[in-house]
This record gives C-alpha cells, sequence and structure tokens, in this order.
C-alpha cells in the first residue's frame, strides 16, 4: 500500500519517523537494536547475511543494510537512532553517516558544518512554498550540487 | 516547601559527551563549547540545587520500538548510564529521588497527565551530557536527579503545549511536596539539527535564536508551534525542542534570563544553553497578594 501523504512529506531530503515507517522497519530497528551487545556485534560481523536471516525483513531492506545504504534503511522505515548502532558497529560516529546521507565527502561535510551549517533558505520544501526568495545567494553544498549533476547525467544517459 | 527556583536548558550532543570521556575538552574545536558553559557550571555551583528534574529523551538505549512512552518518568533509586553501542560512558550512576518522583507522579497523574512509571531505566546521553556540561565530571553528581523521557523518535512527540502543561502539572506537585527542596529543572536536546537524510547537517540559527527570546518573553505562544514548523526550520530532529517547553512550564510566567550561550556547530547540532530565574518568591507572593497587592513588588525586591 503506498504510503499516506503527510504534510512533512514536502521537506526535502527528510524521512520523518512516523507510525507507518516504524511499523514498515520495525525488523530494521531492532535488528540494529541487537548490536547493542558485544557477542551480537561479533556474529553479525562474522556473516552479516545469516545474521539478519533472524529478523523480518524484505529483501529490499536486507539490502540497504548489506550495502549501508542509510538513505534507503530510512526510507524503508529505520531510524537514525537505531541505524546509528550499525554505523557504531562499522566504527563510524553520528557525524560519519550524516555526511554519508548528504552524499558528501567526510571532509567537505566538515567544512560546511564549521562554516555554519546547511543553511535553510531553499531547503524548506520541495514545493518551494515556504521558501522566501532568497536575495543573496546562498552557496549550495558542493554534495548537493555533484549528486544533482550527477542524477541529471543519470537520466540523460537513461535517455540515450 | 519544595520549590523550582530555575530551569536550565541545554543541548544534550553526544559527540560532546564523547569529546568529555576522550579528554578533548581542551582542543580548540571543543573550547569554543566548553569554555561557553563555563559561567551556566558557576552559576548551578552558587545555586546549590538539591534536586534536579531533568526532562530528555532516550536515543533508542532504554526504549526501543518495542516501547514507546510519550512521557516515562523515573521514580528509582538510581538510573544506571545506558551502553549505547560502545559501552557504558564513564559517569557516575544518576541517583533518584524515589519519594518526590512518586509525589510528582502521583500528582501529575490525578491532574489528568497519565504518566509513565519506569521503576528500572538506564539513561543515555541525552541525560549525561547536560548533566556534564552544568557539574563537570565529578566522581558523584551533586544532587539526586529525577529524569523524565518524553519520546521524539517516533512522531509525534507530544505537542509544545502538551510539554509546557506537563511543566505546569509539575510545578504544582512540587508546591506540595513537604520538604524544603530548591529544585533545578532542565530541558534538554536541541538546538537546530538534522542528522538523517540527504538534509542532514541544517541549522537555522536564526530559528534559534528566537526561539531562545521567546522562551523567556512569550512561553506559551511559543509552546503553540506546530510540529511540521521545528522540522521545516530547524531540522527533522530539531523538534527536540519541545522538552524545553517542559522546563519554561514548570517556571513562573516571569522569569529573568540570568545567562544564554549559543554557537555552531558540535558534530551536527546548534549548541544552546538559556538559563531562567524565577523571580517572585512564591510564599511571599501568595502573602502579599492577599494583604497588600501594591507592595508586593517591594516585598520581592526586599526578600
Amino acid at each position: 500500500m503506498a504510503r499516506k501523504a503527510q504534510d512533512y512529506d514536502d521537506i526535502p531530503g527528510t524521512f520523518v519517523f512516523d507510525a507507518e515507517r516504524s511499523r514498515q522497519g520495525y525488523g530494521i530497528n531492532m535488528f540494529c537494536m541487537s548490536l547493542m551487545k558485544e557477542d551480537n556485534r561479533k556474529a553479525f560481523k562474522a556473516n552479516e547475511a545469516e545474521y539478519l536471516k533472524k529478523y523480518p525483513l524484505t529483501p529490499e531492506q536486507t539490502e540497504a543494510i548489506l550495502k549501508r545504504d542509510y538513505n534507503r534503511m530510512l526510507e524503508l522505515g529505520g531510524n537514525i537512532y537505531f541505524t546509528a548502532k550499525l554505523g557504531a558497529t562499522d566504527g563510524h560516529s553520528f557525524r560519519h553517516l550524516a555526511a554519508e546521507m548528504t552524499g558528501a565527502t567526510q571532509d567537505d561535510y566538515a567544512k560546511m558544518m564549521l562554516e555554519g551549517g546547511r543553511s535553510v533558505e531553499g531547503n524548506r520544501s520541495k514545493s518551494g512554498k515556504y521558501d522566501t526568495p532568497v536575495k543573496k545567494a546562498v552557496a549550495k553544498p558542493k554534495a548537493k550540487a555533484a549528486a544533482k549533476s550527477a542524477k541529471k547525467s543519470k537520466s540523460s544517459s537513461k535517455r540515450k | 516547601m519544595a520549590k523550582i527556583i530555575a530551569g536550565f536548558a541545554s543541548s544534550h550532543v553526544p559527540a560532546i559527551g564523547a569529546a568529555i570521556d576522550n579528554k578533548q575538552t581542551h582542543d580548540p574545536y571543543w573550547q569554543r563549547i566548553f569554555s561557553g558553559f563555563e559561567k551556566a557550571k558557576k552559576w548551578i555551583a552558587d545555586a546549590q540545587p538539591e534536586v534536579v528534574i531533568a526532562v530528555y529523551n532516550d536515543h533508542a538505549s532504554a526504549f526501543s520500538v518495542e516501547l514507546i512512552p510519550t512521557f516515562a518518568i523515573g521514580c528509582a533509586a538510581e538510573f544506571p548510564p545506558a551502553d549505547e553501542g560502545w559501552g557504558p560512558r564513564p559517569v557516575p550512576v544518576v541517583k533518584g529521588h524515589p519519594q518526590l518522583a512518586s509525589h510528582i507522579a502521583t500528582s501529575a497523574i490525578l491532574d489528568g497527565f497519565d504518566l509513565t512509571i519506569a521503576n528500572k531505566m538506564e539513561v543515555d546521553h541525552g541525560l549525561t551530557v547536560p548533566l556534564n556540561l552544568a557539574f563537570g565530571s565529578p566522581d558523584e553528581w551533586p544532587c539526586p536527579v529525577i529524569p523524565i523521557a518524553v519520546n521524539v523518535v517516533q512522531f509525534p512527540p507530544p505537542t509544545g503545549k502538551r510539554c509546557f502543561d506537563l511543566g505546569r502539572a509539575i510545578r504544582k506537585a512540587v508546591a506540595s511536596y513537604p520538604e524544603d527542596l530548591r529544585i533545578v529543572v532542565f530541558g534538554t536536546g536541541g538546538m537546530s539539527h538534522q542528522i538523517s537524510g540527504p538534509r542532514a547537517g541544517l541549522i537555522n540559527s536564526k530559528f534559534d535564536k528566537a526561539f531562545l527570546d521567546r522562551l523567556t518573553k512569550d512561553p506559551k505562544g511559543l509552546a503553540a508551534m506546530p510540529h511540521i514548523e521545528y522540522m521545516r526550520e530547524a531540522g527533522a530532529e530539531g523538534i527536540e525542542l519541545v522538552m524545553w517547553h517542559v522546563m519554561r512550564g514548570a517556571l513562573d510566567d516571569k522569569v529573568k534570563e540570568v545567562y544564554r550561550f549559543y554557537t555552531v556547530p558540535a558534530s551536527n547540532t546548534a549548541v544552546g544553553n538559556i538559563i531562567l530565574e524565577n523571580v517572585a518568591k512564591p510564599a511571599k507572593k501568595a502573602a502579599a497578594k492577599k494583604t497588600a497587592p501594591k507592595k508586593a513588588k517591594g516585598l520581592r525586591k526586599a526578600a
């Protein structure tokens, strides 16, 4: 069944962890929760695919976990506080994961944060409804521009 | 009689905890943040609270998706630090105040707030980082702490108004507790940040500063802000700020802002700290109202 539309779906680059995603992602989040125990972390690392069989996961969810596709995990019902435990098992901090989810390099992301973070201007809504016209040019994070151009090149290659 | 003397709100960024635990507080990056809390530490050392009521959120440590209480009050004698995936933080066990906590739970429930009672609960960085920021890294926390956990993980968290009203219920409960205790209420979390999805790294300083201004001057208006506005303006995880309303609701309508600190970034997050003191002395105010209301101000000054 398609997701019921919500007002917060209009926020770009954001997967709000609501009841529907919580139901959908129960297996992902409970798997992540198991990684709070050292024995489980070891068992998972020893054979990831086998370990995941213990949890009620769809093939898409399993694939997202194995590939460490953090955005996809969120889309399929994972929650960041849970998926961060998978990140911690791999030795990564919240900031590392955040950078990865934005598509930026670690250095570029760290630099963006030091410069005051991602501006809200132009990032409020997909529809543009809530964004006031920006008077001065706001430098877009390089990664986002890069991701956009990557998307473009993908779609143009499809057309070919 | 117990009384709430002030509110203390602060971000609870996990990386701040990691910086403390790994002894990196003197690195220039972290120094900028820790030096901003020096005055707050001094203030609380002078204020000498006898109990702290700390409103915070659990981050998939004590509660998973199996059980999601909207408001849970810790009534246990102690709350051990949780293993958040890399071992428990090396901080003291948080000692509770079971009598006062149960009194608050009873009073609030009869007042219409159906609190979940937690008699066994581990606490994560959401609670222990603000304790560090206020009290440093002592061998024991200087006073008992009553944790109040708020769900901000699965949408929807309680509304700002509901949080504010819980603060009101806590205030009422404290006022009917017979023992003389000076209490400071902590609000934690925020400020603007998003740590999930392609929009991660969002910071909105303008929003944060306006939030701090209105928290002091227009708390009820601020508490009416809908969830979508926090998420859109302050990032998906910026919604943690609703917890500050519990602290504010527990204070008088008029408060004195005694300290404020704001900086960007700590890891992914904007860091804010504000201290609000109750100006009026509740007992004298009530007495003054009955007799000579016009002199109330003078009385307070004299007190």
